[in-house]
């Protein structure tokens, strides 16, 4: 049986809205935002083995979790759907933190797979961070010669647009990947707690799109994150949210403390970015809880910035209002 | 079958149209790319002004943000960088820009009038002003631009080859390379090169004493006298400043103030008034004020240029409220350019932009009346 054939065995759809926006205009405008935003959190036991992944339970999680967002059993129509050959696909990684604390390369390979099987050149899909320095430190090779292969490099690489972009309380350089390279964006966060913004999801990931994020951390980062994420040049472009939750952090981050750290063993799916956000603050509020550590609020630093994006449009941060649709395999 | 031509990494780049320049600011100057050093990124000499904390945390004690900065992470200003539970500076002899100015460009009026300063920048800073002139250097991290190679003794040679009897950290904000700027000025003194420091004055009571002992002059831009001005255009806070500026008068440091007045958010009445009153209670009635006018910049560009008349109600504010030597910069030409005797109203020095036309001070003194008039003349 192969993995397609094994996820139309075992799909089980819960029941819930459809939506399925096309290709080049894959984020709802405010307006149309959906009431319901559904969020897929998929977990497996089976993923990990004692020194690392299984690719193939990874590529099962991937499958099951495009299938259940998008209400189908052909999850390979969906990549199709939602990237096409005149597609550049930038992945957008989280590197900071080393390669436990960091997007996993072996997900990101996943992606990148998906991407291809969808008829993306591979020249055509950059994996991407700040310096090229974060993306070796977590186990990503640097291309940006051989244009036959996947490329990879940080904005260190690439330089920043000369435009300033300005929105809201927001105003900053962004990198010529996102501004001229990509037609469209995957942006794959990790599931972690930030000492000074609460947690570090999808939205804040963008931080590591623009050249001053560290003067966007006042206030536990309330409004800037949201403000950033808003703008058309970023929003427009993400076609898709996919949180690395393979190993995940519940206090001490962005740094990678392995005493407060747990092996997941999932990932988050959205298209979404603000509904991603609401719930993957929920997981770690429940972590803290059942650890003994105080709520984000309680330890100064709720990250009001989701919020405050549910509260401005940008999308759905109400937790009632969001499709939470839990898979669990092994 | 055609043979496929290899193209290094510059020449891929350039073909995406995606190499960047040095960074470029009005007045200063930008390194041509080909006269530059490779880029240093993992230069790194430990700060000077830091706690270290559990967990590999450090707490900076440079300015009063005071950021407690997680490993791998920088503080607010973005020069600065925990690695492995130590807090670096990454801009120590790494300056972005230097230029030779008339140190009235400071502008300082009461030191060494008609003189030049080498002047020099690192990035980074430690405000947001959402006006700033040179936020194209100020706003922006070191890896994001082409540095220079400059150390202490090097920047003290060039200076004199310069014949500039003045080094000048300005720009951007040197409180943010605070280390560099203290080994710098102490090499200076030690070559009888004096240092001054163009600030705004966001800086703690320690190493703002440290620096003292090595600077000659500092000029503090004291940017509204209201802390809702300080936290939503600016992104500090004022109470630190005017500390600072106590503190500086108590160390007999000679200290200059500029007020940049932006049009409807620091031009009223009331807030040119508290300011010469809390300058002459707590600074006395001699410290020179300098009036700029605002030009649209950065994420400020909704707004005119400061009208000259505002510039002109401030300083008749200011000097009604007793103050003696208020200036208004950035109008060319203006008779507020030139310092005047407050005891005789004689000229004594002459001003046109940044040119000295006359300087009539004679050993510090008014050459009508005697008087005496603070500053650093020789």
């Amino acid at each position: 049986m192969n993995r397609r054939q094994f996820i139309r065995q075992s799909f089980i759809i819960g029941a819930g809205f459809s939506f399925l926006p096309s290709a080049g205009n894959m984020f709802p405008t405010v307006s149309a935002l959906p009431t319901k935003s559904r969020v897929v959190q998929i977990t497996n036991s089976l993923v990990r083995y004692r020194h690392g992944f299984h690719r193939a339970q990874i590529e099962k999680m991937l499958d099951d979790g495009i299938a259940a967002l998008y209400d189908t059993e052909e999850p390979g129509k969906i990549w199709r759907q939602l990237f096409s050959k005149k597609d550049t696909v930038g992945i957008k990684v989280n590197c900071l933190s080393g390669e436990r604390g960091s997007s996993h390369k072996i997900l990101v390979e996943a992606i990148a797979e998906n991407l291809q099987q969808a008829g993306v050149k591979p020249k055509n899909i950059i994996i991407w961070d700040r310096l090229n320095e974060d993306l070796e430190n977590a186990g990503f090779r640097i291309n940006i010669e051989n244009k036959n292969k996947i490329r990879c490099f940080g904005n260190d690489a690439v330089a920043y647009d000369n435009r300033l972009y300005l929105n809201g309380s927001v105003g900053s350089l962004i990198t010529r990947t996102v501004t001229r390279l990509c037609t469209a964006l995957i942006n794959v966060p990790v599931l972690k707690d930030h000492g000074i913004v609460g947690v570090t999801l999808s939205m804040k990931n963008f931080f590591g799109a623009i050249h001053n994020p560290n003067k966007y951390h006042l206030n536990n980062g309330n409004p800037y994150v949201a403000d950033l994420y808003e703008m058309d040049i970023i929003r427009r472009k993400v076609r898709l949210t996919i949180c690395d939750a393979l190993d995940a952090q519940y206090e001490g981050g962005p740094p990678f403390k392995p005493q407060w750290s747990w092996q997941m063993n999932g990932m988050l799916m959205a298209l979404d970015a603000v509904a991603l956000d609401r719930v993957g603050w929920q997981i770690i509020e429940e972590r803290r809880a059942k650890e003994g550590f105080p709520s984000l609020k309680k330890a100064g630093r709720e990250p009001a910035y989701i919020l405050t994006a549910g509260r401005k449009g940008i999308g759905q941060a109400d937790l009632s209002r969001i499709d939470w649709l839990k898979r669990e395999f092994g | 079958m055609a043979e496929k031509k290899q193209i290094n990494r510059r020449e891929f780049l350039e073909s995406c149209g995606i190499l960047t320049g040095a960074a470029i600011i009005s007045g200063a100057t930008p390194f041509a790319a080909s006269s530059l050093p490779a880029k240093d990124e993992k230069h790194r000499v430990e700060a000077r002004w830091y706690e270290k904390q559990p967990h590999k945390k450090v707490k900076c004690k440079l300015c009063p943000r005071e950021c407690v900065v997680d490993d791998r992470e920088r503080g607010y200003c973005g020069v600065r960088e925990n690695w492995n539970g130590v807090y670096y500076t990454l801009v120590h002899s790494r300056p972005c820009t230097y230029h030779i100015d008339p140190i009235e460009k400071k502008p300082l009026f009461h030191f060494l009038p008609g003189t030049i300063a080498y002047s020099l920048a690192t990035v980074g800073c430690n405000v947001d002003c959402k006006f700033c002139q040179n936020w194209q250097i100020s706003q922006i991290r070191p890896e994001q631009v082409d540095n220079l190679n400059l150390p202490p003794e090097k920047v003290v040679r060039e200076a004199r080859r310069a014949g500039a009897p003045t080094i000048a950290y300005t720009y951007t904000e040197p409180v943010i390379f605070s280390e560099y700027m203290l080994d710098t000025a102490a090499a200076g003194r030690k070559a009888g090169v004096k240092s001054v420091m163009i600030s705004n004055g966001y800086i703690q009571a320690e190493p703002m004493t440290d620096l003292c002992q090595v600077l000659d002059a500092v000029k503090i831009d004291l940017k509204a006298i209201t802390e809702k001005f300080y936290r939503e255009v600016v992104a500090g806070e004022l109470k630190p400043v005017l500390d600072t500026l106590v503190l500086l008068r108590k160390l007999k440091m000679w200290t200059e103030i500029v007020y940049l007045v932006v049009p409807t958010l620091n031009d009223s009445d009331a807030e040119f008034r508290n300011l010469a009153r809390w300058i002459r209670t707590n600074l006395g009635k001699d410290v020179p004020l300098h009036f700029s006018r605002f030009y649209p910049q950065y994420k400020l560009q909704n707004l005119p240029p400061t009208p000259v008349k505002t510039l002109e109600r401030a300083h008749d504010i200011c000097q009604a409220e007793g103050l003696h030597y208020v200036y208004i910069g950035n109008v060319p030409g203006h008779r507020a350019e030139s310092t005047y005797c407050p005891y005789c109203s004689e000229v004594l020095i002459r001003r046109r932009g940044y040119l000295i036309l006359e300087n009539r001070i004679v050993d510090g003194k008014c050459p009508n009346c005697q008087a005496t008039i603070p500053g650093i003349w020789h």
